[in-house]
């Protein structure tokens, strides 16, 4: 007998969206068959190595390189004096104010050095080992200047320059000032009213992104094109900057980030040595490659945070939110790099957080010092903003003698207030922060560990426990284009995608939206297989190449899914729109009868007549049958452009336990709650969220760029710079919520920066729960036992650091000098 | 980064071995598991004319007993030693202290000896040769000699092997009966001490007859915590008791300063971590 | 130059090294094994992490020359047939990776430690694996992956937890 399958249309098939599909990104990557830019072997391709500067403030006297050119199997070595005239400055898309001073970026140093890392010449050999020889070779006379490192003291009365060539060490004054914008009432009216000011000063550490894969440039040169691949977040933004940058045509400029490992905003940079790989390939007219080693990405790759946060917050004596006030210094580093002055202005919209202030005011001052230059890392300007408004709620409700989490519910919008245009301007979508507050505060078992920290309080027990709140919001998906343009960003916001039918019924999708770990192709082939009703496996998509994916502003600022994903979606409404024209024609029917349901047309009720998308796609192919005056193809192409940002919220708790002998800190629940809208894939959702909380929670605990007194950064390498492994995180109880996000097709919200932004404030509250009743109101992060054991035992908060690297290894942090010749260790052993 | 050229060699013998090392020119470093010196070579932080790797000299490997000593090769790896029934029967706190070093992979390739030899005083088995009265056996082309623990930590990364001298093996006294307790103190898991403190005491009845209690990165060599020791010596095995000697235990230090801790706490670390060891080496 | 023999995913190589080249660069370098890759130059991240004779190595800390006579396997050597080892299934189905650059490196210490702890906590699996640093995944999918592969190579069913869409 034959067997006779079921007719599959009346049961729909699983929506792919909301399945947690496993990734098909994985099967290259756990088996090694990857591409890495390092991996690129090219024929006659030679190697770069970067000499660098081991002072952070000079004058560049004398740059021999003599010795270094007689050096085995290297080609050429070039200094600032070489590239002066073509290297023209590391690109800042953001000038924020229009006064903003610029002191301008040589990718190689010429005349002056202003951090230690920053280039002073470049080796071009035939191996990498060669290259490596010759860098101890160029021997570089400084003329010492005065360094500055310390942004209270570089806007003190008479401060030594970063730049001397400048005025101050001031780049720009950003205000926002909800009295001015017409969005909230006087801010300092408000304070000489309130009942209540609390005023703190809270320090974001200068942190560092660590991506895993450290960064790789290849460049080819063709005649006179040229193709670069770099382990870059932004293959779109790059190929235009250097085009700007070197003059090379941007029409004969081809930009491939290949297999990408990690950037969390660390790779959304056009950096020095991207520009001298292109330099130095046009010089030389061969392929170059450079990869960096772990140091000299710590060293000299842009790093993150660093601001000091002079916050007051005003309330009458119930606890009715009055005014809030931020001034904040915000490190740039010794230079401006591709969005450095943005950075803390991304955060200027967000420290009202999501309360209902009357009256709100940010006055922020970009300082330079002679440091590595700061710039995007996970969560850019938001973290710091939610880290201050989540301190300083506890810090009140000290002050007022009332629970935290009272505090904030008295305040927070409630549900039936969305849309709600807060005190900065900025309309918030959608969400429950009471839903969220509930479901994370049983995820936790709050009640039980409020009773245990009662007891361990009362006993005297030398590990107390403490809870910490972190109810927070942020704004995702950038961005509006007209809202950047209106705050001076350089370029739009708009995402694009294309979709491209082929003959065979498989179906190909352009994305300019680059991942580097995120899943895209994953999730996009998920939107387009419930889309066009394709299965998911027919789905393939490409990313990453300017060559391929032609447009696109890459990926960031949590936008891919918010963005790149609604273009995605408005590219198949695109396809299906000439589909079904296409549909019609061969149905013979009008394409308002037609219905289209699991990948078919069908004429409205006439059983059996359906057409599948794939049966029209090869039709296409053909064309031999096609309407009239309707070109053969219905490929899709969209750009999506949102009228406003997403805005994700979510309510973090950690539970921490303080050894008040010790001061060692270990986190002994963590439980969080997040609304990020509609869920395309579980699976991806929870990966960034742990993902996300990690990176939070590393700030607050391990984390910190530390310089010692002459600009040297004595965390140089992972012995010091401590990103934790997986026995120093907790395990971590996520949840959701979902109210989805009306401002795109899909609904979706943005997870990739949401677990790092709430977190860090949450595990600092912990903390600080845990010992306050002895009598410690803060801790500067991270949270070093030291500086806990000072905070209960001495007062304070902690105070500075020792700057001295471990001994580990006999000093490995004198590696920071790499580059020029250094004592040989004593060593006499091994460990 | 790609270490700077070097001769190497790889003998086979204890004899090949001192020839090499006789022979390697000026600046010769030995290889034993490598897992400090191959990153400082990275780094470029050691750039030796000559490196002679032992990892082939078999005899230098192993655990045995001999009298009333256990006598540990010094290239037995620390996977060796967690997994040796020897160490685990009278030098448990050697075990203890290894698995606390690094990872799993670098406790596969670095050695006993060569932790030793390094000197690092945050590695964590120099306090533990320290405490457990360990001998150290070092040939040389003239002949060997044995000094004790207490003579061989010299100095910051210095030892009282001179040049031409090969350790190994390190001979500790059986101390069957015994109880031990490493207490490290570092802030992530794979990091070196930022203080540590080995304790060993023996017991009768309820009292400590005897302690020994070494402390790891509390200066430039590891120390004996000499008075915690004599305060220790016949006192009732009781919590207030061992809080009482573990006061003493800063005393005689001088740690350094770091990015992990200054001096006087890690002194104040040392007074804690001393007062855990021991009780948690007396099963209080 | 030194000439070596070694073994390298199931087949012998013979070649001229120097002496300071160390054994990742060996792989990548001169027989393109580029799978296993280097992520730092301190012994920290565990990105290049393969076994040796049958245990994991940090293959930035050991000199090529020292494998001589040794057989080495990397991430590419661990499947046979078109079969993902259990491990590499598991970190698929677990979504214990993103970027996926720590994963081989991941996946040949978390091997190692099953070898030697067939049925590890979640303790023991944290512990297992701090010689090697993700950034990406916050490592509990990592942690969920390996316990799932433990009982697959060891022949147990009731592995792990089952993946949540939320947990």
């Amino acid at each position: 007998m034959t067997l006779v399958e079921e007719p599959t249309t009346a049961d729909a098939p699983q929506k792919e969206i909301g399945k947690a599909r496993r990734r098909k990104e994985d099967a290259r990557l756990i088996t090694g068959k990857t591409t890495w830019t390092d991996n690129m072997v090219l024929p006659g391709m030679l190697h770069l190595a970067v000499v660098r500067s081991p002072v952070a403030h000079a004058k560049i006297t004398n740059v021999d390189v003599s010795a270094a050119q007689q050096s085995p199997n290297v080609i050429a070595v070039f200094t600032g004096q070489d590239f002066k005239d073509e290297q023209g400055s590391i690109p800042c898309a953001w000038p924020v104010t229009p006064d903003m001073v610029n002191p301008g970026h040589p990718s190689v140093a010429v005349d002056e050095v202003n951090h230690v890392g920053e280039a002073v010449a470049v080796i071009v050999a035939r191996s990498k080992t060669a290259a490596q020889d010759a860098v101890e070779l160029v021997d570089v006379d400084y003329d010492l200047l005065p360094v500055v490192l310390d942004m209270e003291e570089a806007t003190a009365q008479n401060p030594s320059l970063c730049h001397d060539h400048l005025e101050s060490n001031e780049s720009f004054n950003f205000v926002f000032d909800a009295g001015e914008a017409g969005t909230g009432a006087d801010t300092e009216q408000a304070f000489a009213d309130a009942e209540v000011v609390v005023s703190r000063r809270f320090v974001q550490q200068r942190l560092i992104p660590a991506f895993m894969e450290p960064r790789s440039v290849v460049v080819q040169p063709q005649g006179d094109n040229y193709t670069l691949w770099s382990s870059t977040q932004i293959p779109h933004i790059l190929r235009v900057m250097l085009a700007m940058v070197t003059g090379v045509p941007e029409h004969k400029l081809r930009v491939i980030a290949p297999d990408v490992g990690g950037g969390f905003g660390g790779k959304l940079q056009v950096t020095p040595e991207e520009v001298l790989c292109l330099l130095v390939a046009r010089r030389l007219g061969k392929p170059v490659k450079w990869t960096e080693t772990r140091s000299e990405s710590l060293m000299s790759a842009h790093h993150g945070r660093d601001q000091i946060q002079y916050i007051d917050i005003a309330a009458d004596r119930e606890g009715n939110l009055k005014g809030l006030r931020c001034r904040i210094l915000s490190d740039m580093g010794a230079y401006l790099r591709l969005v450095s002055p943005g950075v803390p202005v991304l955060g200027a919209f967000m420290y009202v957080g999501i309360y209902k202030f009357p009256a709100y005011r940010f006055d922020c001052r970009g300082i330079f010092t002679n440091k590595v230059p700061t710039d995007a890392y996970r969560g850019a300007g938001r973290p710091e903003a939610t880290f201050a408004i989540e301190r300083i709620m506890d810090e009140l409700a000290v002050e007022l003698g009332m629970d935290p989490l009272e505090l904030r519910r008295k305040n927070w919008i409630n549900a039936e207030e969305f849309p709600f245009t807060t005190a900065a301007g900025l309309e918030y979508d959608s969400g429950d922060y009471e839903q969220a507050t509930q479901q994370a505060l049983e995820l936790l078992g709050y009640d039980e560990l409020r009773a245990e920290q009662q007891r361990r309080r009362e006993s005297g027990d030398p590990v107390q426990l403490g809870i910490g709140i972190s109810t927070f919001t942020e704004m995702c998906g950038l961005a509006p284009s007209r809202v950047l343009g209106s705050l001076s960003y350089g370029a739009g916001g708009w995402e694009n995608a294309s979709i491209r039918m082929l003959p065979t019924g498989k179906v190909e999708v352009v994305t300019g939206s680059t991942p580097h770990g995120q899943g895209h192709e994953t999730a996009w082939s998920q939107l387009v297989a419930d889309s066009l009703g394709v299965p998911f496996e027919d789905v393939e998509v490409l990313h990453g190449d300017t060559a391929i994916s032609t447009r696109g502003m890459d990926t960031y600022g949590s936008r891919s899914l918010v963005v790149g994903g609604a273009a995605v979606m408005k590219a198949a409404d695109k396809v299906l729109a000439k589909a079904r024209r296409v549909a019609a024609h061969l149905l013979e029917a009008n394409e308002d009868d037609l219905d289209f349901a699991n990948g078919s047309f069908s004429v409205r009720g006439t059983p059996g007549t359906g057409l599948s998308i794939q049966e029209i796609a090869l039709a296409t192919f053909a064309a031999h049958n096609f309407p009239e005056g309707m070109e053969p193809s219905i490929d899709g192409e969209a750009t999506f452009d949102p009228v406003n940002f997403s805005y994700p919220h979510g309510t973090h708790l950690c539970a921490m336990e303080v050894d008040t002998e010790t001061g060692m800190v270990t986190i002994r629940k963590y439980a969080s709650v997040d609304d990020i809208g509609v869920v395309v894939n579980p699976l991806i959702v929870e990966g960034q969220m742990h993902g996300g909380l990690a990176q939070g929670i590393a700030q607050a605990l391990y984390e910190e760029a530390v310089y010692d007194a002459d600009g040297n950064l004595t965390t140089g390498t992972f012995v010091d710079y401590l990103v934790p492994s997986a026995a120093d995180l907790p395990h971590f109880d996520t949840g959701n919520t979902v109210h989805a996000a009306p401002g795109n097709p899909i609904g979706a919200k943005g997870v990739g920066e949401a677990g790092c932004i709430a977190s860090t404030p949450a595990v600092v509250n912990a903390a600080l729960d845990a010992v306050r009743h002895l009598g410690v109101s803060d801790i500067l992060m991270p949270l070093t036992p030291e500086r806990v054991w000072r905070a209960i035992h001495q007062g304070g908060d902690g105070g500075g650091r020792a700057t001295a690297g471990t001994n580990a290894y006999g000093g490995a942090q004198t590696e920071t000098t790499a580059g020029v010749a250094t004592d040989a260790s004593s060593l006499g052993g091994d460990r | 980064m790609i270490p700077a050229p070097f001769a190497y060699a790889r003998p086979s013998t204890i004899d090949e071995a001192l020839q090499a090392v006789a022979t390697g020119g000026e600046d010769v470093k030995i290889l034993a598991g490598g897992q400090s010196l191959i990153p400082v070579m990275r780094l470029r932080l050691a750039a030796p004319e000559t490196v002679v790797d032992l990892t082939k000299v078999a005899e230098l490997r192993g655990v045995r007993e001999e009298g009333d000593a256990i006598v540990v090769g010094a290239m037995t790896t620390h996977s060796d030693v967690l997994s040796d029934p020897l160490i685990a029967r009278y030098a448990p706190l050697i075990a203890e202290a290894t698995e606390t070093v690094a990872d799993r992979q670098v406790r596969h390739r670095g050695t006993f000896g060569g932790a030793l030899a390094h000197a690092d005083p945050a590695g964590d088995l120099p306090a533990v040769a320290l405490a457990l009265d360990a001998e150290f056996v070092i040939a040389g082309l003239s002949g060997r000699r044995t000094v004790p623990a207490a003579e061989f930590f010299v100095d910051y990364l210095t030892t009282a092997l001179e040049e031409g001298e090969l350790l190994v093996e390190i001979r500790v006294p059986k101390r069957e009966g015994w109880a031990m307790h490493y207490e490290k103190f570092n802030r992530v898991a794979q990091a070196w001490s930022i203080v540590a403190v080995a304790a060993a005491v023996r017991m009768e009845g309820g009292r400590i007859a005897e302690a020994r209690i070494g402390l790891t990165n509390m200066g430039p060599t590891p120390l004996r915590a000499s008075a915690v020791e004599a305060a220790l010596a016949g006192a009732d095995a009781t919590a207030e008791a061992i809080a009482a000697a573990a006061e003493h235990a800063g005393e005689g230090t001088s740690p350094s300063s770091d990015l992990n801790a200054q001096a006087d706490y890690r002194q104040h670390l040392a007074t804690v971590l001393t007062r855990r060891a021991v009780s948690a080496a007396c099963g209080l | 130059m030194t000439q070596i023999s070694v073994r390298v995913d199931g087949a012998d190589y013979s070649d001229d090294v120097e002496p300071r080249t160390l054994l990742v660069h060996y792989l990548r370098e001169q027989l393109g094994k580029v799978g296993t890759v280097v992520g730092c130059d301190t012994s920290n991240c565990g990105a290049c992490t393969v076994h040796l004779d049958g245990e994991a190595v940090k293959s930035c800390t050991v000199f090529a020359v020292q494998a001589d006579g040794s057989e080495v396997t990397t991430i590419e050597g661990i499947s046979s047939n078109g079969t993902l080892h259990p491990m590499q299934k598991a970190f698929h189905e677990m979504h214990g990776l993103q970027c996926g650059f720590c994963t081989p490196g991941m996946i040949m210490a978390s091997i190692d430690l099953v070898n030697d702890n067939p049925d590890p906590s979640e303790d023991e699996v944290r512990e297992g694996i701090e010689g090697n640093l993700c950034r990406c995944t916050g490592y509990q999918n990592i942690v969920r992956a390996v316990q799932q592969a433990a009982g697959e190579m060891h022949g147990r069913t009731d592995a792990a937890d089952t993946l949540g869409a939320q947990s």
